[in-house]
């Protein structure tokens, strides 16, 4: 056991731990508020693996943006601000029985997998080293990237048009 | 440090969402299971671009890309699912059946 593996499995847990309230919490913002410690927690261990720049853009889009338009998707749904018991649906037993059969089906194949490996943590991601390689050798991508999301936003926002959907636009 | 604990974090993590979008009956809940499903992955694939030393480092770039995914994906979702409270006032996905087909006698 390393250092990083001592903080690395501490990060986990709370991440593990956040992520566990955020399924079962019955309060709508205190799930999306317990999504940005799951969320801050696994830019921690991105930092930990010195994935350094995806751990700031974790926490720059993750926890400034997705969590910001979930908040704003709970707000103008108008859902239960309180703690209420109609955020599950009649069938958690089951659901659990798979997530558990998934969880242990994944986790005893990535140990036999993975028995053992070290990764050795010296060469740092940083910004120039991920800028680099994002725009020599992935440029193409990376573009066709930024024209999804731009028709991404566009088609959320011509979704949400208020005539959309009414009875005049039929 | 050894490569078992972020795998394993990422198989927890992504069975937790695996369970969100399968017990919650709140839309939105649901999307946020599978922002968690999809920040799983992405331990995956920097675990993986870390420990293999890729000189091209596609690992992380991929994590960047699913990044963005990430926010087209709620994006889109969100506005479904306003679009879904205004027409029919609910979000909860279980009230959503307008296409099931009829139960056989």
């Amino acid at each position: 056991m390393t250092a990083q593996d001592v903080v690395f499995a501490l990060l986990g847990v709370i991440a593990v731990g956040s992520a566990l309230l955020v399924v079962t919490t019955s309060n709508v913002v205190r799930a999306a508020l317990w999504l940005v410690v799951t969320f801050g927690s696994v830019a921690g261990c991105f930092l930990v693996l010195t994935a350094e720049l995806v751990a700031w853009v974790q926490v720059l889009i993750y926890i400034g943006a997705i969590i910001v338009l979930l908040l704003f998707g709970v707000m103008l749904t108008r859902a239960p601000i309180g703690p209420t018991d109609e955020l599950n649906s009649g069938h958690r037993l089951v659901a659990a029985l798979v997530a558990s059969a998934t969880a242990a089906t994944l986790t005893v194949l990535s140990l036999q997998a993975f028995h053992g490996v070290f990764v050795r943590l010296d060469q740092p991601g940083t910004a120039a080293v991920i800028g680099s390689a994002l725009f020599r050798t992935w440029v193409l991508p990376f573009e066709v990237i930024s024209v999804l999301l731009l028709s991404a936003l566009v088609g959320a926002i011509t979704l949400t048009r208020p005539e959309v959907g009414t009875a005049g636009s039929r | 440090m050894h490569i078992e604990l972020a795998v394993v974090l990422a198989a927890l993590l992504f069975s937790i969402g695996v369970y969100g979008v399968l017990a919650r009956r709140n839309a939105v809940l649901v999307l946020m299971s599978i922002e968690l499903m999809l920040n799983a992955v992405n331990i995956n694939l920097v675990a993986f671009d870390v420990w293999l030393r890729d000189t091209l480092h596609s690992g992380q770039t991929f994590a960047l890309f699913v990044v963005a995914l990430a926010a087209a994906e709620v994006g889109v979702g969100l506005a479904i699912v306003v679009q879904v409270y205004r027409l029919r006032a609910t979000v909860a996905v279980d009230d959503l059946d307008e296409l099931t087909e009829p139960a056989n006698e």
